[in-house]
């Protein structure tokens, strides 16, 4: 099945062209971002934006060394470069350069290199290689247990430097276990706890048991066989629930509502049961069950986090989550960041012309930020822009990974496609409210020699990948 | 093989679902974020843009003679970014300012609680000595900057009352007009208040940008929408500074006012209230404290006597109700009315003490009651009119003519009308028709009811001086070198309706109180080689003893000057309040005091209990008459 083709005719250009789109629209916003009257070379080399021309150069001689290897070295070699660039995170804590109060980096001369935005691509790699081979599949519990061990284990060393925001993106590869074959009913458990984990500590705990009360009511109403008794069931839970609420607050004056929720939850569990029981239908049972252990999951991370935690995790926990409003801190960046891209207007304030850009008042906008001078300097047009080409890139990655012939190929081109994405939501989520402030950066936008060279890699090997599709099956 | 493996294809759509999702929400979000709201160009906006006022400096004022009387000097006001802040040696701060620790605490959080990114005012009004300082070491001290405002000076602690003051506007003038921001200056009262609107100029705006250390990078388009600021217009004032002080000096510890004007146009040359301060009190950081101590005080420093206290006027009035009795004809200029120890009518006596028959201008110099009480009988209860109420209308409306019972409209805030009785007043206390002009005799002896200002009195010294007009005393002269901005009314000549034949009759009575005639109340006071017409009086007071009072003016002929003084407690017109417009009147047209004797009287006065001995009096009077008679046989001798 070999054939030799062109490798450089083969490559898909359409990304290339994307991706040294972006490149360039993001390097004129870190221009813009840092400018100053001092230095308005665009390739002053003792401002960032002369710095990121020099990490562009590179970017583009990485991606054509990664294009001339041979794209069986990928798979060869994947483990070898995962577990290389694992002893590099480990590596890291022993002797990197603390900034910020993390070790995420190593100085070598004047270079300095941040070993977790190359633990994207090899671990990618790594699971590639690990779940292509025959008869693996993420359905098979040890196949989903080692896969979850390649991807935890570099995102566990991260996140002790600590790099909360790398180590959350290295969740995104549990869609492409997904992908792979991931049991339906994991994978949905699996995102409800995730949001119920967030959720809990979002917003109070009352509110999420009366919505997935009210979620389980109307589900079976929906999907169940008797409308009658799940009227019958409310009536007995909120009664119940009622009564249980009126009797605890005559006894001592204050109520833990969530274990009322429970209890009345129990006791038109009972009632249900003895349907169940009559009709032999189990799929009520589940769905009880179901809400059941959503409750008391909210109610133990509640707990746990109240409880268990020492403040300051909580306080840490609060920062990643958004949720601590101290002006100075998260609450001051969104402020800021939305300010910056709202008062672009639709068509933006013009080219080195946006005042909050050019007076600072969004930190760290030439990187993690890089969005809110698209937003203030291009407006809408600008940022509509951004979204939609991304959007598409992220598509038109969805589709050649799924013309991939080779497992391994169409792996890798998902955990690409999984990572992006959420690089490319958390990031543009944060800067206009959407998502908590977690501090990530855009690909292909931010300034950064180790985020742009990171970002290079992991999408050319994907392209060398599909350049020789036809070439051999691996 | 892989084909086998590739059994979840259609689980792809789940990543194209979320792309698309993502994608839409994210386009709404953008979309409602800068498409639909237009606030967040406002908050950008309010992020770069500094708007600092710029502050003119208020116009000065001068004295009628072009002496400076009001100047500026600068002060500065210690600002703070609480934000910008660190690294703040405290204990030097403190030490530098002369503040405690927790003051210093306090102050900090009280900037903070404001706005972290704002500049408030941490301290206001420091001395240039501290300033100077502070300079020194500011540099350390990020956040931390001096604002130059200038405050109000004073060339001299006179004239308070005149001048006013300025503090800091409250809501309820804020309100009242948008021009003024928290923080602004405004003028209290006295002439700052009045014509606060020439004196403020006009501020500035300079609209800067900054960065978000607060850093100014430079003018909000170049300066485009900048406003310049246009500084206050100085003042002439009608007062003579020289005038005033020596007023102010002559009334010592005494409570009381002093009011001259210039008969011929209105001008206030004098106006005094004693008690009362040095207007450097209510400057700078000690304002408020010292303001509090002022208003507490029982003695009511702030209270603007001249223009606010009504006094019955006592003798002081008689030569206007000679003049509507002369003007209505109820009496002739020759009529004769005989005092016996006073005036006896059916159930009323008033107390005099002359035995003989008197005209009006003798019973002017003599200050007969009897004559009086006699006139303003056939006044009001003349036939003629039908009835005491006709009557008493037609003498109100002469008294209204001449100023009283309503504000005369001095360009000063709190001018108080005074008191007139209307018909209705007593009609409300005797009924309709049952009271005569007896009921209400004491008025014809400007006791009673009635009530009248010092300035009041002083205008209608004016009046008689002027043989029957005034014009509506003011205290400004020029506004920016030029008449132009000067209300108009004040050059309006204001007629009375009485013959100016009248009142050199009455001239002739007040010319005889100071010049000798028979029972001269005051001839004790008489200038040399000036002919002042005057007339004491004496304000009865239920809390104590009498007031004094004199109104006076001279010369006789073309009169320069007209005054009122009024000495709270001090007796007889004669004793303390004439000597003083004596002096008064001698200091303006002479420009020096030859008098010296009645000044050194004045100002190291005897026991006043024995003031009111008329022994010890005639004592003081000849002893005087003793030395003037030295002196001119010493110039004689020359």
């Amino acid at each position: 099945m070999k054939r030799r083709i062109n490798i450089w005719t083969n490559i898909d250009w359409l990304v290339v062209i994307i991706y040294l789109l972006f490149v360039f629209f993001g390097w004129i916003n870190i221009y813009a971002a840092l400018y100053t009257e001092e230095h308005t070379s665009l390739i002053d080399l003792s401002q960032r934006y002369g710095k990121q021309f020099i990490w562009i150069l590179a970017s583009l001689l990485i991606a054509a060394m990664i294009i001339i290897i041979d794209s069986r070295f990928y798979v060869f070699f994947s483990y070898i470069l995962y577990i290389a660039v694992g002893l590099s995170l480990i590596l890291v804590l022993l002797v990197g350069k603390e900034v910020n109060n993390a070790r995420s980096w190593f100085e070598i001369g004047g270079l300095s290199l941040q070993p977790a935005e190359f633990a994207k691509s090899v671990t990618v790699l790594a699971l590639a290689r690990y779940l292509s081979q025959q008869g693996r599949t993420p359905a098979a519990f040890k196949t989903l247990l080692v896969s979850l061990v390649i991807i935890f284990a570099p995102a566990m060393l991260i996140a002790l430097q600590p790099d909360l925001g790398t180590t959350l993106i290295f969740f995104s590869l549990v869609l492409v276990l997904f992908r792979e074959g991931l049991s339906t009913y994991l994978f949905v458990i699996g995102i409800l706890a995730a949001v119920l984990f967030i959720a809990t500590l979002l917003v109070d705990s009352i509110l999420i048991y009366v919505a997935i009360t009210v979620a389980g009511f109307i589900y079976h109403l929906i999907t169940g066989r008797g409308a009658w008794i799940s009227v019958k069931g409310l009536a007995i839970y909120i009664t119940t629930g009622v009564a249980l609420f009126a009797a605890i607050y005559l006894i001592r004056g204050t109520v833990p509502l969530e274990l009322v929720f429970i209890i009345a939850l129990v006791m038109s569990g009972l009632m249900y049961a003895y349907y169940i029981f009559r009709h032999k239908a189990r799929y009520a049972l589940i769905t009880l069950a179901f809400l059941l252990g959503c409750m008391v999951f909210t109610y133990s991370v509640d707990y746990a986090f109240n409880n268990i935690l020492l403040p300051h995790q909580q306080t840490r926990i609060n920062v990643v989550l958004g949720i601590d409003s101290d002006p100075t801190g998260a609450g001051y960046n969104l402020n800021q960041s939305k300010i910056s891209i709202g008062s672009g207007g639709f068509a933006g304030k013009g080219f080195l012309q946006g005042t909050q850009t050019k007076f600072k008042f969004v930190p760290e906008q030439s990187t993690d930020f890089i969005f809110c001078t698209v937003g203030e300097e291009w407006g809408f047009l600008g940022t509509a822009f951004v979204v939609t080409v991304f959007s598409f890139l992220l598509a038109r990655l969805i589709w050649l990974a799924e013309r991939q012939r080779s497992s391994f190929s169409r792996i890798y081109g998902y955990g690409v496609v999984s990572i992006f994405l959420f690089h490319f939501l958390i990031n543009t989520g944060m800067t206009i409210g959407l998502v908590p402030i977690i501090g990530i950066p855009l690909p292909f936008f931010s300034y950064g020699g180790s985020s742009l060279w990171g970002f290079t890699i992991l999408l050319f090997i994907f392209l060398r990948l599909d350049a020789s599709r036809d070439e051999h099956l691996i | 093989m892989d084909r086998l493996k590739n059994i979840y294809n259609n689980r792809k759509i789940l990543f194209y679902a979320i792309v698309f999702i993502a994608a839409v929400v994210m386009l709404s979000q953008l979309f409602a974020l800068q498409v639909v709201n237009k606030t967040y160009r406002m908050s950008a906006e309010n992020n770069v843009l500094r708007y600092v006022t710029q502050y003119p400096a208020r116009g000065l004022i001068h004295d009628r003679n072009g002496k400076l009387l009001v100047f500026n000097q600068a002060a500065y006001d210690l600002m703070v970014i609480p934000g910008q802040t660190s690294d703040i040696d405290t204990a030097e701060i403190c030490s530098i300012l002369d503040i405690e620790k927790e003051s210093f605490i306090t102050r900090m959080r009280a900037a903070s609680d404001f706005s972290k990114y704002a500049p408030s005012v941490f301290l206001k009004m420091v001395s240039s000595e501290t300033y100077a300082r502070l300079q020194e070491v500011l540099y350390r001290y990020p956040g931390f900057y001096v604002q130059t405002r200038t405050l109000r000076k004073y060339s001299y602690p006179s004239a308070s009352h005149a001048l006013g003051y300025v503090g800091e506007v409250n809501n309820n003038e804020i309100k009242a007009d948008p021009y003024y921001k928290p923080g602004d200056y405004i003028g209290k009262n006295g002439i700052e208040k009045t014509y606060e609107s020439f004196l403020r100029g006009r501020k500035g705006l300079k609209i800067y940008l900054v960065d978000v250390h607060n850093r100014i990078k430079g003018l909000y388009q170049g300066g485009k929408y900048d406003t310049i600021s246009a500084p206050g217009k100085d003042i002439v004032s009608t007062l003579d500074i020289d005038l005033q002080r020596y007023g102010e000096k002559l009334m010592g510890d005494k409570n009381g006012s002093i009011v001259a004007l210039e008969p011929s146009t209105g001008e206030v040359l004098a106006l005094i209230s004693t008690p009362d301060y040095d207007p450097s009190m209510l400057v700078g950081r000690i304002r408020t404290e010292n303001y509090t101590k002022l208003q507490n005080d029982t003695l009511e420093p702030l209270f603007n006597r001249a223009l606010m206290a009504s006094y019955p006027p006592g003798s002081t009035f008689k030569p206007v109700n000679g003049l509507i009795a002369l003007q209505e004809k109820v009496v002739s200029s020759n009529y004769q009315y005989f005092c016996d120890n006073g005036y006896y009518a059916p159930g009323i006596y008033v107390a005099c003490h002359h035995f003989s028959s008197f005209n009006m201008p003798d019973a002017i110099t003599a200050s007969c009651n009897t004559y009086f009480c006699n006139a303003f009988r056939l006044l009001l209860d003349n036939p003629s009119y039908g009835s005491t109420a006709e009557g008493l209308r037609i003498w109100r409306s002469y008294l209204s003519e001449f100023g009283f019972g309503s504000k005369l409209g001095i360009d000063f805030p709190n001018e108080l009308t005074g008191f007139v009785p209307k018909a209705s007043f007593y009609d409300n206390i005797y009924g309709e028709n049952r009271w005569k002009a007896l009921t209400v005799i004491s008025m014809a002896i400007g006791q009673g009811e009635l009530g009248t200002t010092p300035l009041q009195m002083a205008n209608m010294a004016a009046i008689i001086a002027n043989r029957g007009y005034y014009l509506t005393p003011h205290i400004v002269k020029y506004i920016d070198n030029d008449t132009i901005a000067i209300n108009p009314v004040f050059r309006e000549k204001k007629e009375v309706s009485v013959d100016s034949l009248n009142f050199e009759v009455i001239i002739a009575g007040m010319k005889g109180v100071v010049n000798g005639g028979e029972g001269a109340t005051a001839t004790w006071v008489k200038i040399k080689d000036i002919v002042m017409c005057g007339k004491t009086g004496t304000a009865e007071n239920p809390h104590g003893p009498d007031h004094s009072i004199f109104i006076a003016f001279a010369p006789e002929k073309n009169p320069k000057i007209a005054i009122a003084v009024y000495v709270e407690n001090t007796g007889f017109g004669s004793t303390y309040a004439a000597p003083v417009a004596s002096l008064m009147v001698e200091k303006y047209l002479k420009g020096k005091i030859e008098n010296t004797w009645l000044e050194n009287y004045i100002l190291n006065p005897p026991d006043p209990d024995l003031m009111n001995d008329e022994d010890e009096k005639e004592e003081a009077v000849e002893e005087k008459e003793e030395i003037v008679e030295e002196k001119e046989e010493i110039e004689k001798k020359d």
